[in-house]
Formats: C-alpha cells, structure tokens, sequence
C-alpha cells in the first residue's frame, strides 16, 4: 500500500523577471523554491496555502507544464527531469489535471464529446470503432447523460463543466491527477456534488489525488495527508487529523483559526496575522513566514529553518521546533 | 428603523423572456446591525443591493416595491438626489477590489473626491481626513501610502482603501457585497475584523452580501437566505445556525465540509441544479431539488411564514408548526 508514486527532491522554478546588461538575473521570482515531499499510490495529498505561494506552478511542473529549474521528480522509481522532450511526452499520459477555471479550461468550438476523445485519439488508445463508447462510459462516470455528448461546453453550468473537465483527465486512464482548486469557482451545493465525485472515482479508479486548494475545510475533506506552502517553500507536512488537532508551524495555526467556523455560538479565538506575503521576488534570507510571524525568535530572520520530522510522519519547518530533534 | 424595503421586484427584460432577478422582498436593517444576505449565483442577493443603491444598469429596472431610507423612498428620487445619499449616507464596497479603483488616480485623490463632493471642507481638511481614515482601517504609514496607485498596493490593501472610502463620510448605512470573497483567507480575517471595528467606532448598520455560510456566523447579526430571488428563510443568526427551518438552508449547511466534523463521511448533497430563471418552475423554486418535495410544492408558492420571529418559506411549517 505505501508504495511511493510520485517523490519530489528539492525541486525549485525560478522564473527569471529581469536581467542586467550581462545578461545576469537582477530579480528571480523564486515560485517553488527547494519543496520536497512524496505522494504515495492510492493516496490524496492535498496541497494548501494563500495565493502566490507556489501551489499552482508546483502542480504545472509536474504535469510538465513547466519544466523545474533543478531538483529531481521520480515517477513510479523513474527521473522525470533526466528525459527528453520526447521520452518525458510519453509520461504525460500517467499525470493529469483538473483545472481551475471550468469556463476557461475547456474549448468553447469542440463539443464536450469531442474535448473527452481528444486525449484518447492523441495518445492512440483506443482503435476508432471504439472511441465512441468509451467516451459515452466516461460520460456517465461523471454523472453525464449521453445525449449531452453533442452539446458545447457554453450550453453547461459551472459544475457539469468541472464534470466534463474531470472526465478529460479520466480518458487517458491516469495514475495520478493533480487537482488546482477544481471547486473553488463553484457554489456550495455544487462543491458537495463535485467533491463527492472525486472521492468516488478516486475508489472506482485507484487514484491518486494531488489536491490543491486554499480551502482548508475542502482539503481536510478529500485529502490523506496536508502540505501547507508559503512562499515557495513547504512548511509543514503532516497526516491530516495530526495537522488539523495539531498544528505546529505559526503560519498553519494562524491559516486554521482564519477560517470561519459555521457556529455563531462559538467564538473561537482568532490569531490575526499582520500584513500580507512578501513579494516573492528577491524574497528574505530567512524564514519566509518571519515577517508575519507571531512567535517570531532572534534566528528566524538569520537562516532558513529546514524541514524536519518532529513526530511520526510530522514536518515541519520552523525553529521553534529546532531543539526537539537535536 | 434605518432602511425598509417593502415588497421589491427587480426585473431584466431580455429578449428571451422577463427575468425576476428579485421577487417581492421586504426586510428591514435597524441602526448598527449587520443584516448578511446569503445565497448562490443567481440567488439575487447582488441585484437587491444594486436596487437599493439605484445603481441598476439596463436593462434591469425596479418593477415594484419601496426603498423606504428612514423616511425617504429612494426609489423615487432623482438621480441627483441620489447622489447625495450615495457615498454620503449610504456607501457600498464591492467584491473585486482590483477593478472597482480607478488606476490612474493617486487613492488618496480618490478618497479626496468623496469628501469634497458631500462636505463643504477645504483641500487640506479633506486630505487629512483622508489620511486618518486610511489610518483607521489598518493602512501602514498612511501619509505616505496614500500617494500610492492602485496597482502599487495588494488586494487586501486596496479592499481597505476601498472600505476607508466608504466610511469617509461616516455613512449610516454600509452594503458590502461579497467584500473578502476575492481575498486569501488569513486577508479575510482581516477585514472582517476592521467591519466589525468600523460598526462599533461608527454605529452604523451592514448590510453584507455573502455567498460564504463562514462569513455569515462570523459578521452578521441577522440572516436573510435568498433562492431564486425569494426570500427563503429570515432569523437572528444563532437560531439560523442553530435550527435552520428552511430544507434549502439545511442542505446548505450540511454540504460545506466542516473542520471539527469527522471528514471521512459524504458529503450531504443538494440534487440537481438552480432552475432556469426564464423558465421557473410555478410552485417553490427549491421543489425539485427538496428531499421533503411534496406535491402541492411543484405547484403552488409557499408564503413566508413567521414563527416567533423566524420566518420560513415552507410548506413543512404551514401554521406555525412542522408538519410531518
């Protein structure tokens, strides 16, 4: 069961903003910066953090939307980052996604039959003859009729779109889908409905899920384990029921007592973090998080705390935590 | 009472049909309340605020209804009537703080323009005020930053110059549509304190337009639960959280997925989808998605009714009782 899938090292994308005369980089926006951390097979790892912090680009790299500036991807015990354009195509098909945006992800002149084919004809699946049906299983695997095949995605709400968007990324047959916030364009009641889809073809399937999100309470639902980014950097790693009873990183406990709870009757206290994230570009020396920080020590500003295993499966990247382990 | 409104319709003409985007409302905000009024796309909530405001744009129009602001109905106004209680006695703030400041205006211009339009001040009054309205709301070194451009400050900075400009003139009355939905969480905290602040520091009442049933708990005062522009259900919101009535609201609630909740359970799910508001269903607009659908539902509308101060809009509560 625990056997890894995916195993990220020390992966990092710098894009470059500027350059001077030489032709040297004078502003680096560093968007994931040094992030290691594996996904095991069967697993949903979700993946959280506030806009800018880099959850995104990771998940692009992966599905080699972006190539990473350095550090290793290992898929299935194989380096991803070694092969060639060529060799590295052939893996698209095993790692998929589930976009954002289900108005802008799909192409508004190809029928939703047509968007759901295309993968397959691509990576020459199927013969011909049987494409068809194929396309009207997957259909009815997310919850769509086969009469709607011929229709364009306009003709759709915003939650059967997200449908159409999962079925593409169901057609190539995938081992692992990263999902970036395939919910948080959609209301409440459709939210529920499309959460309860994932989690069901997560098990018809055997999928794994790369599950990113700002929505702490979505992520605790779906997810296994929890990754909480800022900045470009992960700051803490941990089961989730140990993440959400026990949160060590200042920055996850202030994310957690952020999110307002659904009981007018209990007030909970409130840790109100000062200011916004720092610019990404150029970013501190330090702890990236020390500018905001609540419990903030002398070293913190000095040097980069690292990720460290402070209780069974637990990491976490703070200094507070330094002594535990020494 | 500040603001009554009685029996509001608000209708687009298209060329397909009329669409009842709000459908004989009437609720009330008392002075220094937040009243939030909560829903889905399409529930109406946006276009309740624009009518109030007067700032519907064709091919909406008010069909029907008062806007009773104390005494005045501002639905019968002249436009430049209007603009003397827009900014000045009510304001608004709106959901995208990246485009509703203009980017070529220096904030503090921006801010200068809504004093000077209302008060009888002079430029250097109104530039201080300015100032200690920006400082108010949580805007570091505030002389300097009011300098700024738009695009030099981030999006919690710019819904903070936003609020900072809605208060300038101490309004009676603040509509914040879907004011931290663009923003990150730890930002949403934030400004949900600063209006918390700004009620008590100025006494005047929200009225927070949200679709975010967290937001709700957190702010208001007093919940309205809007569906296809009716109001579906109305309580002070400890009984609304406590015990929602309405099954749409039951199902709202139990469809987010809760931190303290065991998360390993389904998620409870709303059948269906929101009905075509060109072609509505004749009975309740929540019928064909109900879990307690009976026939007459599918047929004929269900009056709000008020039960000890919670009102519902159910065919289960008819008399003032749950009927099983």
């Amino acid at each position: 069961m625990s056997e890894v899938l995916m195993d990220m090292q020390n992966l990092a994308k710098h894009f470059t903003l500027a350059v001077n005369f030489l032709g040297k980089p004078t502003a680096v926006l560093k968007a994931v910066d040094d992030v290691s951390f594996s996904i095991t097979k069967g697993e949903a790892f979700g993946l959280v953090g506030e806009s800018g912090c880099g959850k995104t680009t990771l998940g692009k790299i992966l599905v080699n939307l972006y190539s990473p500036t350095s550090g290793k991807i290992f898929f299935a015990g194989k380096d991803l980052t070694v092969l060639n354009a060529e060799q590295r195509r052939a893996y698209c098909k095993d790692i998929q996604m589930i976009f954002q945006d289900p108005y802008a992800s799909l192409n508004p002149k190809m029928t939703i039959g047509d968007i759901i084919a295309e993968p397959i004809i691509i990576n020459r699946l199927l013969p011909k003859s049987q494409v068809e049906e194929r396309v009207i299983y997957l259909l009815n695997c997310v919850g769509l009729a086969r009469h709607q095949r011929n229709r364009y995605p306009h003709e759709f709400s915003g939650g059967q779109r997200q449908r159409v968007g999962i079925a593409r990324a169901l057609a190539v047959e995938p081992k692992l889908i990263v999902c970036d916030e395939p919910v948080s364009a959609l209301d409440v009641s459709i939210q529920a409905q499309v959460l309860n889809l994932l989690d069901d073809l997560q098990a018809e399937f055997g999928l794994t899920y790369l599950f990113i999100a700002h929505g702490l309470n979505v992520v605790k639902h779906i997810s296994d384990r929890v990754g909480v980014m800022y900045l470009g950097k992960l700051v803490e790693i941990a089961p989730k029921r140990e993440l959400y009873a026990n949160p060590l990183h200042p920055y996850t406990q202030a994310l957690l007592s952020a999110i307002p709870v659904i009981n007018p009757a209990k007030k909970k206290e409130r840790i109100i973090l000062q200011g916004d994230v720092p610019s990404p570009i150029n970013p501190p020396a330090g702890c990236r998080f020390c500018s905001r920080c609540f419990k903030e020590l002398q070293q913190c500003q000095l040097n980069a705390p690292l990720l460290q295993e402070v209780a069974p499966e637990h990491w976490v990247a703070c200094h507070l935590f330094g002594a535990v382990k020494a | 009472m500040l603001l009554e409104v009685k029996g509001l319709s608000t209708e687009f003409k298209l060329k397909r049909g009329i669409v009842k985007a709000v459908d004989n409302i009437s609720f009330t905000i008392d002075k220094g309340e937040i009243l939030a009024i909560v829903g889905e796309s399409g529930s109406g909530k946006s276009v309740t605020s624009l009518s109030i405001m007067g700032l519907l744009q064709k091919p909406g129009r008010i069909a029907g209804g008062e806007i009773l602001f104390k005494t005045q109905d501002l639905n019968k106004l002249s436009q430049k009537e209007l603009q003397k209680i827009r900014g000045n006695k009510i304001s608004m703030i709106f959901q995208e703080p990246m485009t509703s400041l203009n980017p070529v205006w220096r904030i503090k211009t921006q801010i200068m323009e809504s004093i000077r339009t209302h008060l009888q001040v002079s430029q250097h009054e109104a530039l201080e005020r300015t100032i200690a309205m920006l400082d108010t709301v949580g805007i570091p070194s505030a002389a300097q930053r009011a300098n700024d451009y738009p695009h030099q400050m981030s999006g919690g900075m710019r819904q903070r110059v936003m609020t900072a400009m809605a208060l300038a003139c101490e309004p009676e009355l603040l509509i914040a549509d879907e004011p931290t939905t663009a923003l990150d969480v730890t930002i949403q905290a934030q400004i949900l304190e600063l209006l918390y602040r700004m009620r008590e520091k100025f006494h005047m009442a929200v009225l927070l337009i949200t679709h975010d049933l967290g937001v709700v708990s957190e702010a208001a005062d007093r919940v309205i639960v809007m569906y296809c522009g009716k109001i579906m259900e109305e309580a002070d919101v400890r009984t609304l959280f406590s015990t929602p009535l309405h099954p749409y609201t039951v199902g709202l609630l139990q469809s987010i997925p809760q931190l303290d909740a065991d998360s390993d359970e389904r998620l409870y799910m709303i059948k269906g989808m929101v009905p075509n508001p060109l072609n509505m269903p004749p009975g309740c607009p929540f019928s064909d998605r109900c879990d307690h659908s009976m026939q007459r539902c599918s047929q004929e509308m269900p009056q709000l009714q008020d039960i000890a101060g919670h009102k519902v809009r159910c065919f289960l509560y008819e008399g003032g009782v749950r009927v099983k």
